[in-house]
């Protein structure tokens, strides 16, 4: 008893400070990840809680079954379940958005920052205009926008028109180029990595491309040997932090697929699949089990990230 | 001296060239949004058959249309509850952020290092794994179709993001402040009121903005807890507005009523513009 009168004597103010953040943490954050996982095993539908079974990996089996050529499988309690035919597809959609247009993004984030790291006036200005698509990009009236855009009577389509390109889809329904739109959507939301690349590059000192210049080092030599490998802690960062991002994406193919998956599931992102099962089915033991695989697998693309770094970060000058 | 001259001129030249070029990519870059703008003020029957960028008839008939909104719920009263639950999310966020962070950064507790860490990798944690229970939680409690299940978190400093913005920021603060007040007979309670809230209004200000912005853009949580019209906020009822198919008759209205939504992030972001670049390039937030 006195053991623990010692410990708020000493620490009780510090976690006074801490309890709002401590509760949140437990309540909100630990025992609903617990809880999920729980679920996972469960066949729990949110109309009818009280007839929730115990169905073992039953959920994951219903996941990854496609792969294995299974459509139907028994599980622990007897019953008959089916395979989720979508599940691969939501898969590779997410896949596909998250590997290119996270390197793509970083790109145009990192060609633009060098192009105002110049000695230029107004940048404080163009960093302003071109913050402007992330600022507004996560909005549903940029989503709206999109759709209306890219629909085959769109501004897109005249514009290309207008240039003599005949025979124009509509990009949007149009399950070959639906992905694409989504993708340009995230492209163009580059600015707050741009501010991070452009905080960066300001770090590094002139005199390094000076010395470099005098050895006779050109434009590219001076990019590969100085700015990247400067810059990488700020692109491993960025890379992380949009990684996890990307995996996430949900509004901008919700609004644009209409609260589904688009033509043929071209736009069924994970997330949006993963709502449509725990809300539109009432399957949310299922949406658990696929909120638990998501976190593996963006737990697992972190960790690769964080490896890999060892050999194209660097942390220090001159290695 | 000639070759110096020559130079300059290059230097010119070369400058001039970026110029033009970060415009005009600039330019094709704000080009969907200014359209949006453009459009929302040409009558509903010239939105598609004109594309172009300046009107040839200027008329406000789309804004009163669509401020109507539908379902007997016009945008006056969605606008009156994004920007209430905005302010409530702040002041919860603004205080239990503050507080988490001035723990972390200037207090000395066991546990220290070890709730930190955690607080780590919240950051970085995916929040879906935790909406189900959350939901099933909250309906439990009665809270669907409420905004507690938006806005209790914010109390809880869910959102570590900000903690760790304000940790960065009251760790640069200079101990000997702090040393000074106790001195003078400040408890840390004092020292958090007085000394550490005040100077660390910068970032405060920063954890305001970004908390109002994702507040009023956040679809995912409006699309799971509000559950009647009378309760939508502008994003949930944009969302409605426009429709599954997309096939809205009223396209004038809705883009009117996008226009509108969009206006709260400009006049922040052209008014406090330097909290914003210290908030991102300070913690790498996402965008």
């Amino acid at each position: 008893m006195s053991g623990l009168t010692n410990f708020l004597r000493r620490n009780g103010v510090a976690y006074m400070f801490l309890a709002p953040w401590l509760l949140g943490f437990l309540i909100l954050t630990l025992y609903p990840m617990l809880y999920s996982l729980g679920l996972s095993f469960t066949d729990y539908d949110f109309t009818e809680p009280d007839s929730t079974q115990f169905i073992g990996f039953g959920n994951y089996q219903k996941m990854f079954g496609s792969v294995f050529g299974v459509s139907e499988f028994t599980t622990i309690t007897g019953e008959t379940m089916r395979v989720d035919p979508y599940y691969m597809q939501s898969l590779s959609v997410t896949f596909r958005y998250v590997f290119i247009s996270v390197p793509l993004k970083l790109i145009f984030a990192l060609a633009v920052a060098m192009l105002m790291n110049q000695r230029l006036r107004g940048v404080p200005f163009y960093r302003a205009i071109y913050y402007i698509p992330t600022l507004l990009g996560g909005s549903i009236a940029i989503a709206v926008l999109w759709r209306k855009l890219f629909e085959k009577n769109g501004l897109v389509n005249d514009f290309l028109g207008a240039l003599g390109f005949v025979d124009l889809p509509g990009w949007i329904t149009n399950p070959d180029y639906a992905l694409g739109t989504l993708i340009l959507l995230t492209v163009w939301q580059f600015g707050s990595s741009m501010i991070i690349f452009l905080a960066g590059l300001k770090q590094i000192p002139q005199e390094y491309y000076d010395a470099a210049s005098v050895d006779g080092a050109n434009r590219f030599k001076q990019f590969t040997a100085i700015t990247l490998p400067l810059l990488s802690p700020v692109i491993l960062f960025t890379l992380v932090i949009q990684i996890i991002s990307a995996f996430q994406a949900f509004t901008q193919a919700y609004i644009i697929g209409g609260g589904r998956g688009g033509v043929l599931n071209s736009t069924l992102f994970y997330t949006l699949h993963m709502y449509i099962q725990g809300w539109t089915y009432h399957e949310m033991g299922y949406a658990s089990a696929m909120a638990w695989v998501l976190l593996i697998i963006i737990g697992v693309f972190t960790f690769i990230v964080f490896r890999s770094s060892n050999w194209w970060v660097s942390y220090g000058v001159g290695e | 001296m000639a070759l110096a001259n020559n130079s300059k001129t290059s230097t010119f030249i070369k400058h001039g060239l970026t110029h033009i070029f970060i415009i005009s990519v600039g330019l094709f870059m704000l080009y969907p949004v200014a359209w949006m703008i453009v459009s929302s003020l040409k009558p509903n029957n010239m939105i598609f058959s004109d594309p172009s960028i300046i009107p040839k008839e200027i008329t406000l008939e789309n804004y009163a249309s669509g401020w109507k909104g539908y379902a007997g719920t016009g945008f006056d009263k969605f606008f009156i509850n994004s920007l209430l639950m905005c302010a409530v999310a702040i002041v919860g966020n603004v205080i239990s952020c503050s507080m988490a962070a001035y723990a972390f950064s200037r207090l000395k507790f066991a546990g220290r290092r070890f709730w930190f860490a955690i607080m780590m990798v919240t950051l970085m944690l995916p929040g879906h794994v935790t909406i189900v229970p959350r939901y099933i939680m909250f309906n439990t409690f009665g809270w669907v179709g409420s905004y507690l299940p938006i806005l209790v978190p914010k109390f809880l400093a869910t959102d570590a993001f900000f903690v760790f913005l304000l940790v960065q920021f009251m760790r640069s603060l200079p101990k000997e402040i702090e040393e000074a007040a106790i001195i003078d007979g400040c408890d840390k309670i004092g020292v958090f009121i007085r000394i550490i809230l005040p100077l660390a209004t910068p970032a405060l200000v920063t954890t305001a903005l970004f908390t109002f912005l994702w507040t009023w853009d956040d679809f995912f949580n409006h699309l799971l807890y509000l559950t009647r019209p009378d309760t939508y906020t502008v994003s949930r009822a944009l969302r409605t507005f426009v429709g599954d198919s997309g096939a809205v008759s009223n396209w004038g209205g809705a883009l009117a009523m996008a226009t509108l939504s969009i206006l709260p992030a400009f006049i922040l972001f052209f008014s406090l513009q330097k909290y914003f670049v210290q908030g991102i390039s300070t913690t790498g937030l996402k965008g």
